[in-house]
């Protein structure tokens, strides 16, 4: 009975992610929306994305100091972290708070227009909720994932910085001449790559949960508690699919 | 079907056209049963209350004919159209044609009622003019009583000034139907005469034919020019609301106090 209500689910996944790329691919189009929706992600992550990148970075840092020094290596440092920030840290960290904030968000909000029958009033008035609803969301999440996961490195390397300096006095130019040698056009290629599967993953899990939702209140937290639990799953999954795939390219 | 009346002398020319003609409706979820056999006609101009007791299907049946939900069998023809074998795009075309005024009112509640209203006419009507859209949103307004609420958001509403916007809302884009889900559950009885009146009122300007669906009993002997009753998933009188008070049915006898 399970095995049959898990493939049901998968089934219906599947029809949604066809549903979404049908619809946003076919006029009329949404722009206006998207952009209001991006202005909101913005809006929603961007404190929580800056403290703790900024915190992450100077954490990093300063954990691996120590070992870098016993091998006398600290000069190091700088390259180190910037890998660690650029391939995997920042992507990482923006993910999971967006997963977070804006899955949280978005399946608690469609949940609850669902619930109380407002999805119902715009398809029947023939207004494609979807269209205006998950399109919506979904694109601007995948668009606004890796402008913040570009943003998010800026400050992890900033804070690393701080660390860096206290160390030894090397100065800022240094510092960044470091970073931008050690870092390749691959790495941030294939970090923006998987930033925008993350807010993908964030938005179609999150409104896929919000907009099926049913059984009142109830149904609202269990949609918003849904919606966190798979998109945070589903980043570390996509986090390893990458991984290994850029091995094989690199 | 036990019909009250030999023909539909009341309060309905027979001259007048079939705008909805469901035939043999039957709607079951997992295995409950909750439509079987359901037939029912409207005609153009004309209140007809669908009467029946709570969770009796009445929700389920209208949301049937707009393709919120899909039939199990039968017929469901409006306007028309063969509602369960459309294209998405005829589909649209029927509903902006059928007005649903939902029992919750399900006004969306992050926009202000200014925006609630706009929002079809952008969407369906692809109007964006700023003065054609103030015209006839205060129009809209105007015609439900709520002028003062323009910039208000739906939670600063009480139950009955949702009720108005919501029905407000749908009459913005004209329909030649309305379904009514519900409009007086949960109003006061002076609340729920002003909606009743809104009913007529709307009727008698914009012409619709509207199925009203209640189990307010007060609500239908208002409202109604023919009522049917929805009785275990089935339609099962029909005729005016003085007929079925008079059938001294004893299926009705929650209803009328025998
Ligand atoms: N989407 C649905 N899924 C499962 N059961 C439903 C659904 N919609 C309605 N029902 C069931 O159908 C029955 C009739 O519901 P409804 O039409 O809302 O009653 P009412 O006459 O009060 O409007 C109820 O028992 C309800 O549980
Ligand atoms: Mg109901």
């Amino acid at each position: 009975m399970t095995i049959k209500k898990a493939l049901i689910d998968v089934a219906s996944i599947y029809k949604f992610i066809i549903e979404f790329f049908k619809t946003t691919f076919s006029p009329p189009y949404e722009g206006r929306e998207i952009l209001n929706q991006c202005f909101a992600i913005g809006n929603k992550s961007l404190f929580l994305v800056t403290f703790t990148s900024f915190l992450a970075g100077i954490v990093f840092t300063k954990q691996s100091q120590p070992s870098l020094a016993s091998f006398g290596a600290e000069s190091w440092l700088p390259s180190l972290v910037s890998q660690a920030v650029v391939r995997s840290l920042g992507p990482l960290i923006t993910g999971l708070i967006c997963a977070g904030k804006l899955g949280s968000n978005m399946g608690a909000e469609l949940g609850s227009m669902k619930v109380t029958e407002q999805i119902d009033a715009m398809e029947v008035s023939g207004t494609r909720p979807f269209s205006y609803l998950v399109v919506t969301r979904v694109v601007a999440s995948t668009l606004m994932l890796p402008l913040l996961v570009i943003y998010a490195d800026g400050v992890a390397l900033m804070g690393s910085f701080i660390m860096v300096n206290s160390f030894s006095d090397s100065g800022f130019q240094l510092y960044i001449n470091e970073v931008s040698t050690s870092i390749t056009y691959l790495d941030v290629f294939s970090s923006m790559i998987k930033a925008a599967l993350f807010g993908f993953a964030i938005g179609i899990i999150s409104c896929y949960s919000g907009y099926n939702s049913d059984n009142g209140t109830i149904g609202v937290g269990k949609a918003a508690n849904i919606a966190v639990v798979a998109s945070m799953t589903f980043i570390f999954i996509i986090d390893l699919i990458m991984l290994q795939f850029l091995n094989l390219v690199r | 079907m036990v019909t009250l009346t030999t023909n539909h002398t009341t309060g309905v020319p027979s001259s007048l056209t079939k705008v909805v003609e469901i035939k043999n409706l039957k709607k079951s979820f997992n295995d409950r049963v909750v439509l079987n056999n359901v037939n029912l006609d409207l005609y153009e101009r004309e209140n007809l209350a669908v009467l029946g007791r709570s969770g009796s299907g009445k929700s389920v049946l209208i949301k049937c004919m707009v393709g919120l939900l899909r039939a199990d069998e039968g017929d469901i023809q409006v306007l028309g159209y063969d509602v369960s074998s459309l294209s998405a795009k005829k589909l649209i075309e029927l509903r902006l044609q059928v007005g649903f005024s939902f029992q919750g009112s399900a006004l969306y509640d992050s926009m202000t009622v200014r925006q609630n209203l706009e929002f079809p006419l952008k969407r369906n009507l692809g109007i964006y003019d700023r003065d054609q859209l103030d015209e006839i949103v205060m129009t809209s307004l105007k015609e439900v009583g709520l002028e003062r609420a323009i910039d208000q958001r739906p939670d600063e509403l009480s139950g009955g000034m949702k009720k108005r916007i919501g029905i407000a809302r749908t009459l913005i884009l004209k329909p030649k139907i309305m379904l009514y889900d519900e409009p007086t559950s949960g109003l006061d009885p002076q609340t729920s005469e002003e909606i009743n009146e809104l009913i007529l009122q709307v009727r008698d300007q914009y012409h619709t034919a509207s199925i009203i669906i209640t189990h307010d009993v007060s609500c239908a002997r208002q409202v109604s020019d023919r009522v049917v009753a929805l009785i275990d998933g089935e339609s099962k009188l029909e005729g005016t609301f003085e007929e079925l008070e008079a059938a001294n049915d004893s299926n009705l006898k929650h209803f009328f106090n025998y």
